[in-house]
């Protein structure tokens, strides 16, 4: 996993909101869709945060301080911030999710009052594999904002908290169900049942979003690639509301 | 009835797990229950041994362990007050088959597994109600162990 911070070179880079990603080029490599995942208050300090797994995002990753790349961006349709406003608002991220969650919980510290309840749930394999750990313990510390984790398993040794899957903290939240707008992002299947466990707990689906991720290649809903059913994840993502998109995540072929 | 059995089943009833359960089924469970605590680090059972306990946690955290050859003990889940610890009572050979330490200090009451089970049997209006409270936690064991075990967070 690699962090990058990226100072702009050329004009001042349109302000990105929380939730959507730029296109990053490895020269001579590729070019691959990153979310921003840095504090919003800061827009001349692009964050990108990466698991290096492919020729372009393992480039990436192998960068030095001081080295180039390219970028194009800001894209896609961000969390609905504005909608949050005066409601309680339950993160629920999984693994690498986190990241792009990272933005938003940024802006929701930064502006607390204007939201009812935070409630961060975040779901990680085990505890080395826990994104953003120190700033997690940090935000942890506040009394105005609840912040949960949980890992599919740990060694004894390494642990004290809680073990179990993402969902099982949300029963254990307090937070009002009708006046809730829910972020979710993490592995598909993650978010699926993290959808369907909020709904039980009473969120509606018009106020769940999910954070989609597919092949993004021209970022600007032109080539393809990114398409889900009647929809580009790059253009009209790639946060979707849940009831429009819950009937396409039942379909093995998308 | 005496001041500490009406106790008990005044905790029996208020616990989530028995939540809105009949007067006449609290008696019933009730008279198959006791107080325990158990001090940080201190096992509740261990794995393999019988298991003739089940126990509504009141307050304290408990971990289930697996060990495995090489990693020690590894933790799969973490049970919290409201919850409910330990299902093998149900089902034959009722032998536990992994490892259960509070981690911190934590408060239960422990149930007789033998005695419930008894209960059950000579009323299955009680065995239904008893049977429909375990059902949903032994289908969300089997949903986490499911999540647990496609690993969708990978590497």
């Amino acid at each position: 996993m690699w962090t990058l911070e990226i100072e702009p070179s050329g004009p001042a880079p349109v302000a990105a909101a929380p939730g959507q990603f730029n296109m990053l080029t490895a020269f001579g490599v590729g070019e691959a869709a990153i979310s921003l995942s840095g504090d919003p208050a800061e827009p001349g300090r692009l964050v990108h945060t990466i698991r290096a797994v492919g020729p372009v995002s393992r480039a990436l990753a192998q960068l030095r301080p001081g080295a180039a790349l390219g970028l194009r961006g800001p894209f896609g349709a961000g969390w609905p911030m504005a909608e949050a406003a005066g409601r309680d608002v339950v993160i629920m991220a999984g693994g690498l999710g986190l990241a792009p969650l990272r933005t938003a919980i940024h802006r929701l510290l930064t502006e607390r009052a204007r939201y009812g309840q935070v409630l961060v749930l975040y779901g990680a394999r085990s505890p080395a594999d826990i994104l953003f750990r120190r700033e997690l313990e940090t935000w942890r510390r506040r009394l105005d904002v609840e912040i949960e984790v949980t890992v599919d398993h740990a060694a004894v040794s390494d642990w004290r908290g809680h073990v179990g899957v993402v969902t099982t903290l949300l029963g254990r939240a307090s937070f009002d169900p009708a006046n809730t707008v829910a972020l979710v992002c993490g592995p598909e299947i993650m978010m699926r049942f993290s959808a369907a466990a909020l709904a039980d707990a009473g969120v509606r689906a018009e106020a769940t979003y999910l954070s989609m991720e597919r092949n993004m290649k021209c970022a600007i809903g032109l080539c393809g690639h990114c398409q889900f059913g009647p929809v580009f994840i790059c253009r009209d993502g790639p946060v979707f509301r849940y009831d429009r998109i819950a009937a396409l995540l039942r379909h093995k072929e998308l | 009835m005496s001041a500490a059995v009406k106790e008990i089943e005044e905790i029996v009833r208020e616990h989530p797990f028995f939540e809105g359960l009949l007067e006449p089924f609290g008696k019933l469970i009730s008279g198959c229950a006791k107080n325990a605590h158990f001090q940080p680090g201190e096992y509740l059972f261990h794995e393999g041994d019988s298991a003739d306990q089940f126990y509504l946690i009141r307050q304290g955290c408990v971990a289930l362990e697996i060990k495995a050859p090489g990693r020690g003990a590894i933790t799969f889940q973490t049970v919290r007050e409201d919850e409910v610890v330990g299902v093998e009572w149900l089902i034959p050979p009722y032998r536990w088959s992994y490892d259960a330490r509070a981690v911190e200090f934590t408060r239960a009451i422990a149930m007789d597994g033998a005695c419930l089970r008894g209960k059950c049997e000579a009323d299955h209006d009680l065995g239904y109600e008893v049977m429909k409270r375990f059902m949903p936690v032994l289908i969300q064991r089997l949903q986490a162990a499911q999540m647990q075990i496609l690993d969708v967070y990978g590497e």
